[in-house]
């Protein structure tokens, strides 16, 4: 794909696969007018079809696992996944827990980690960026 | 008679374009406006065109549960019916280009067609989502229909009125005549109503908030458009951005026809240069007032919310202004 093709126009759609809600209110904050990241043309959509960032918050439970898959399949292609927040990336303190079939990684491919618990609206923007910059080069189908 | 068909032919796709520019223009500013007046910074004016060309790059999914030709299939014919529109509507001082053919009447039935196009569009594409969205589209539709008829038929009847023999409904007509002079003080409080319950329908017809109960993001994930996706979904976005044109022209040339060469005392091109930038002002000042503003005044209504605003409040207004109208009829007959 030619480069450029993507700048400045991401659509996201965050799914909540269990999370405690901390980083879904920071993915919030980044849309206020502090942090503002529709200014980089970044946009939340209401469906999974409409875009081009998945991300995943919380550390996905069994009753979770077949929907996340789901939503992975139904986003059209070039996309790119990012999960949010330690959970996700590892399990955090749910870690080994008896009803969990995440972290996210085991069920769908991911590309981008942003870490923390929960992360700064500065480090989910900083993880966009990375997932523009993947969709750019084309490393995602 | 060949060259003026000639002309015509030659001016269809200018227009095509300039009305789908002009709609892209006004949702690039739609968003830096809403994002200005909720105190951030939006995003660039050119937001849109970006949008649109990422949405052509992506896959074009079809749902499995899904009808096939009707999923594709209607987002084209949302889209050329809403640019074949603009060919029946009249610009700076020009006829349609379909002068003849077609008139109010005709637009305000070929309106409906890309709200029924999205109300097919999430029949067919099997979701519980869209199948809702589908039938609040259809609701919606049904309510903001009558202030609208009422409002475009007492135009043409004052039209009528003040210049006997005239083909009322023609838009061309109605713009060369403007309504405003042809009635009295009371005619005039009518006609200002009757312009309030236009730029009240402007929202529903756009699908903006408060009345974008089809496709509410947060309670029905995105409606009637929950399944579409890539090019399809990039052809409901242009023909939205092109109505918006559409339904601001209309409201110009039902009551807002003047143009401004003619008290300035231009001629030639420059009077059709001065006309259009003229129009283009008023055009964005429509699309303020009946988009932009409301957009990011008001929160999204409930449905039920939205039939009483039409079909209570906004056909309630339309009606008194009618009965003003009348009355200013009336008492000139006497
Ligand atoms: S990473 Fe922390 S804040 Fe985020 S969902 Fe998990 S526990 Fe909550």
């Amino acid at each position: 794909m030619k480069s450029r093709d993507f700048s400045r126009s991401l659509w996201v759609f965050h799914l909540n696969t269990g999370s405690c809600n901390g980083c879904d209110i920071e993915i919030l904050a980044a849309l206020t007018p502090r942090y503002d990241v529709e200014r980089f043309g970044m946009k939340l959509v209401g469906s999974p079809r409409h875009a081009d960032v998945l991300l995943v918050t919380g550390p996905v439970t069994r009753d979770m696992e077949d929907k996340l898959k789901r939503v992975y399949a139904q986003t059209p292609d070039p996309k790119v996944v990012m999960v949010v927040g330690n959970c996700g990336n590892t399990g955090d303190v749910f870690y080994e827990s008896y009803n969990l079939a995440g972290p996210a990684d085991r069920l769908i491919p991911v590309d981008v980690y942003v870490p923390g618990c929960p992360p700064r609206p500065e480090a989910v923007i900083y993880g966009v960026v990375k997932a523009w910059k993947l969709l750019e080069e084309g490393k995602r189908r | 008679m060949i060259e003026g068909l000639l002309l015509r032919t030659a001016l269809v796709p200018i227009i095509a374009c300039a009305g789908i520019l002009l709609g892209l223009l006004y949702r690039g500013l739609d968003r830096v406006l809403v994002a200005r007046m909720q105190s951030r910074v939006g995003p660039p004016v050119t937001q849109p065109f970006r949008d649109v060309k990422k949405l052509l790059l992506k896959e074009n999914i079809v749902p499995r549960d899904a009808v096939g030709w009707i999923f594709n299939s209607v987002p084209v014919i949302a889209l050329s019916v809403t640019v074949l529109i603009l060919l029946y509507l009249p610009f700076i001082g020009m006829e349609p280009v379909l002068e003849g053919h077609g008139d109010l009447i005709l637009v305000i039935y070929l309106l409906l067609i890309p709200s029924l196009a999205l109300v097919l569009g999430g029949f067919s594409s099997g979701s519980t989502y869209a199948t809702v969205g589908a039938q609040r589209e259809m609701v919606t539709m049904m309510s903001y229909e009558f202030p609208l008829a009422v409002a475009s038929v007492s135009i043409a009847w004052i039209i009528s009125a003040a210049n006997p023999g005239i083909a009322a409904f023609s838009l061309g007509a109605i713009a060369m005549n403007p309504a405003w002079a042809a009635v009295g003080p009371l005619g005039l409080l009518g006609l200002a109503l009757l312009l309030l319950t236009m730029l009240a329908v402007m929202p529903g017809e756009l699908g903006v908030a408060p009345f974008d109960v089809a496709e509410a993001e947060t309670e029905i994930a995105g409606g009637v458009l929950v399944e579409y996706s890539g090019r399809n979904l990039a052809m409901f976005y242009l023909a939205d951005a092109v109505k918006a044109v559409v339904l601001g022209t209309i409201v110009i040339a039902l009551f807002l026809p003047w143009g401004i060469a003619g008290s300035l005392g231009i001629t030639g091109m420059a009077a059709v240069a001065a006309d259009a930038i003229f129009y283009l002002v008023k055009l964005f000042i429509v699309i303020f007032v009946g988009s932009i503003f409301i957009r990011a005044a008001i929160a999204r209504f409930r449905i039920t919310q939205v039939v009483k605003a039409y079909w209570g409040y906004a056909t309630f207004v339309s009606l008194l202004g009618l009965l003003l109208i009348s009355l200013d009829m009336l008492s000139r007959l006497l």
